[in-house]
């Protein structure tokens, strides 16, 4: 059948940020199947230079709104290192509990608000609301979990404000963590529910091999440093993060491009977990299970499984940090610090994969160089194969248009793209 | 929608976002145990960020994000045409807030810096009010959920929406803060408009003005405060700068 189809989505929807979806048909042959990010530069690199290393973390979480925790992270960490700042013990859990709220907000926010939607048939989240009570409620609790988690631990579930250098600026309230404890226990229930709905979807059977990358500490699941490690065997220390990314620029994206081993790669809950299944808590594996996910899975849309995996993982490890936290009787919270010259990588795994901040610092602790590079960047090109590979298969097995557009929408989804972020 | 025999109308309402992290979007989905009672009161018509059913009839658009590319200008002049009631959202969106900060740079430079050899599109950030009318404005980095859920509870009841006119100091003193100023730091907590619940100085950061300046302002006592303390005159310069919002003020002050 000699077919033609023009699909041209602007401005995707359920996604954040701006970009656009070509696909092009003609006489059954694709022409063209493209991925196109035209959100608006902000030059967070650029504006950051000649700031005080100590105000950085508040202007670089304003990167995103979603992953603003990560951000100002990923910045501490590489001043940190740059200048040589110890950490207390206390700031270090309290970050990482931080992270766990984060990811937990973003991955509750992209499954039910973003995502489900897709699975079942509606334009948004609203109509699930009278459709799926039960799931809707499951994935606000979920939600408004990880929001509080932030809010304990930052002081505010968007842009934090007590994550500063040499640790942090006010402890976690005793009676806020209590809370935190007993909802956290609560709402593992929330979880089921998420997981029996997911179960019964029709997750769409699509594999195109590729090499995924992540943080590795070979003693826990990463978050917040550690060596950068690929799928394909690549190992590499956090500073030597250019030869990770190799970062490139394209005409017609405002979003750029990495590579390694091969023409794309992947970064994000998937990534992650292929890397490291083993340190994943045994009840998240279990659901990992339940779904036939184990490493090393190339079924982007199997994205979507391994973020409620890493939900179970994330509300048994912050079970821990939370009571861990509530044994520190006053705790020394924050290192004072000397600025001087130095420059240094920080990598966190933010809720949408490897995220690198690069710092370099004068004597008086003012920036002089900063290189961001973000989880979707990362995945730009693997979602451009993907469409082009994805399209191709749709094609061949005699798909309406409609269902091919919603295909290829779903699997740009699947990536749970942050696109003011990969641009910033 | 009916309330104790009242009868109110759904907000006919648009969410759009121009150069910014979307983050002030974000809390309209936060706060999750009002969440279903705060969107019973909206009739989204456009709402990208959550939604694939796009329309163009709606009659209040929030708007947030700043202005920095000659198709966003094209973009907010189509909203203000269809918008009842355009509502700048957040700081980018009511002084430039952080994107601002590109401005002390030469235009073109950071695109060169940043896309080397690459024709990228990038005018001086510029708030929403440079560009259109604006109604009615909501600072915030992030916006504040509950005070933006008063202000949309006002829109539906048509009853009178207004931002607090005195500075955070005030509902940080209500908070039983140790004032920052005491703890040998600046921050604009003294001059700037209240609304947040004082949530940065609650967590013992200096507050850096994002929701602009309170109504009769003493800037010079607050400058005598700075100097008093022998505080750094750079830190206040880059505190004042960090959201744009304080560039009418400092222009006439420091």
């Amino acid at each position: 059948m000699k077919r033609n189809l023009e699909i041209d989505i602007h401005h995707l929807a359920r996604v954040e940020g701006h970009a656009d979806i070509t696909i092009s048909v003609m006489n059954g042959r694709l022409i063209e199947a493209r991925w196109a990010v035209v959100e608006t530069p902000r030059f967070f690199e650029v504006m950051v230079k000649g700031m005080s290393a100590e105000r950085v973390p508040f202007l670089t979480s304003r990167i995103c709104g979603i992953c603003s925790i990560s951000h100002a992270l990923a910045s501490i960490r590489a001043l940190e290192r740059a200048m040589q700042i110890e950490v207390p013990p206390v700031a270090e859990k309290t970050r990482l509990l931080a992270m766990h709220g984060e990811t937990l907000q973003s991955h509750a926010l992209h499954l039910f608000f973003l995502a489900s939607p897709d699975f079942a048939g509606t334009g948004s989240v609203l109509p699930l609301m009278q459709s799926h009570p039960d799931l809707v409620r499951a994935g606000l609790q979920l939600k408004s979990l990880g929001n509080e988690i932030s809010e304990v631990t930052t002081g505010r579930c968007t842009h934090p404000v007590s994550l500063v250098l040499g640790g942090i600026s006010k402890a976690p309230e005793r009676h806020r963590l209590e809370t935190l404890l007993s909802m956290i226990r609560e709402r593992k229930r929330a979880l089921d529910i998420a997981a029996d709905f997911f179960s019964t979807l029709n997750i769409p059977d699509f594999t195109r091999e590729t090499e995924f990358i992540s943080l590795s500490n070979g003693s826990s699941y990463p978050s917040i440093g550690g060596n950068l490690v690929s799928s394909d065997g690549v190992k590499r220390d956090e500073n030597d993060y250019l030869q990770m990314t190799n970062e490139y620029a394209k005409e017609g994206s405002t979003s750029k491009f990495t590579r390694l081993s091969r023409h794309s790669s992947a970064a994000g809950a998937l990534a992650r977990l292929n890397n490291n299944f083993a340190l994943l808590h045994p009840s998240a594996q279990k659901t990992a299970e339940r779904f036939g996910l184990k490493p090393v899975c190339h079924n982007p849309f199997m994205n979507n499984i391994a973020q409620l995996v890493e939900c179970v993982h994330i509300l048994q490890d912050a079970e821990e940090l939370v009571q861990s936290l509530m044994e520190v009787e006053s705790p020394e919270i924050r290192t004072p610090f000397n600025p001087k010259a130095g420059s240094a990588t920080g990598a966190v795994e933010a809720p949408r994969g490897i995220l690198y901040h690069h710092m370099e610092t004068d004597e008086k602790g003012k920036v002089v160089r900063a290189d961001c590079i973000i989880p979707t960047t990362q995945n730009n090109a693997n979602i451009h194969l993907d469409l082009h590979a994805l399209a191709e298969r749709a094609l061949s097995e005699g798909k309406t248009d409609s269902e091919i557009q919603k295909l290829c929408e779903m699997l740009v989804r699947s990536y749970d793209p942050c696109i003011s972020c990969s641009v910033h | 929608m009916k309330q104790k025999g009242f009868t109110f109308e759904k907000l006919k309402f648009a969410s759009f976002d121009f150069t910014c992290c979307e983050g002030c979007q974000l809390q309209l989905a936060n706060r999750e145990s009002t969440l279903p009672d705060f969107l019973g009161l909206l009739d989204i018509r456009n709402f990208r960020e959550i939604s694939s059913e796009r329309h163009d009839d709606y009659d209040i658009a929030f708007v947030e994000g700043s202005i920095s590319r000659s198709d966003e200008v094209t973009r907010l002049q189509a909203i203000r045409k269809q918008a009842k009631i355009l509502v700048a959202f957040g700081t980018c969106a009511c002084f430039g807030g952080v994107n601002s900060l590109k401005n002390r740079f030469a235009e073109g430079q950071p695109a060169a810096e940043v896309y080397p050899g690459m024709q990228v599109e990038s005018l001086p950030v510029r708030k929403i009010s440079d560009v259109v009318t604006v109604d009615f404005s909501i600072p915030g980095c992030p916006v504040a959920k509950e005070e933006v859920e008063r202000i949309v509870v006002s829109l539906v009841t048509g009853s009178l929406i207004a931002l607090p006119k005195y500075p955070v100091c005030m509902e940080c003193k209500a908070r039983l803060n140790t004032c920052l100023f005491d703890l040998g730091e600046i921050c604009l907590g003294p001059i700037t408009r209240a609304g947040c619940d004082a949530v940065c100085t609650t967590g013992k950061t200096a507050c850096l003005g994002c929701r602009g300046p309170a109504e009769d302002i003493n800037m010079p006592a607050f400058l005598e405060l700075v100097k008093e303390r022998g505080l750094k005159e750079e830190d206040l310069r880059e505190k004042l700068a960090f959201h744009n919002a304080f560039e009418a003020v400092a222009a006439n002050e420091t």
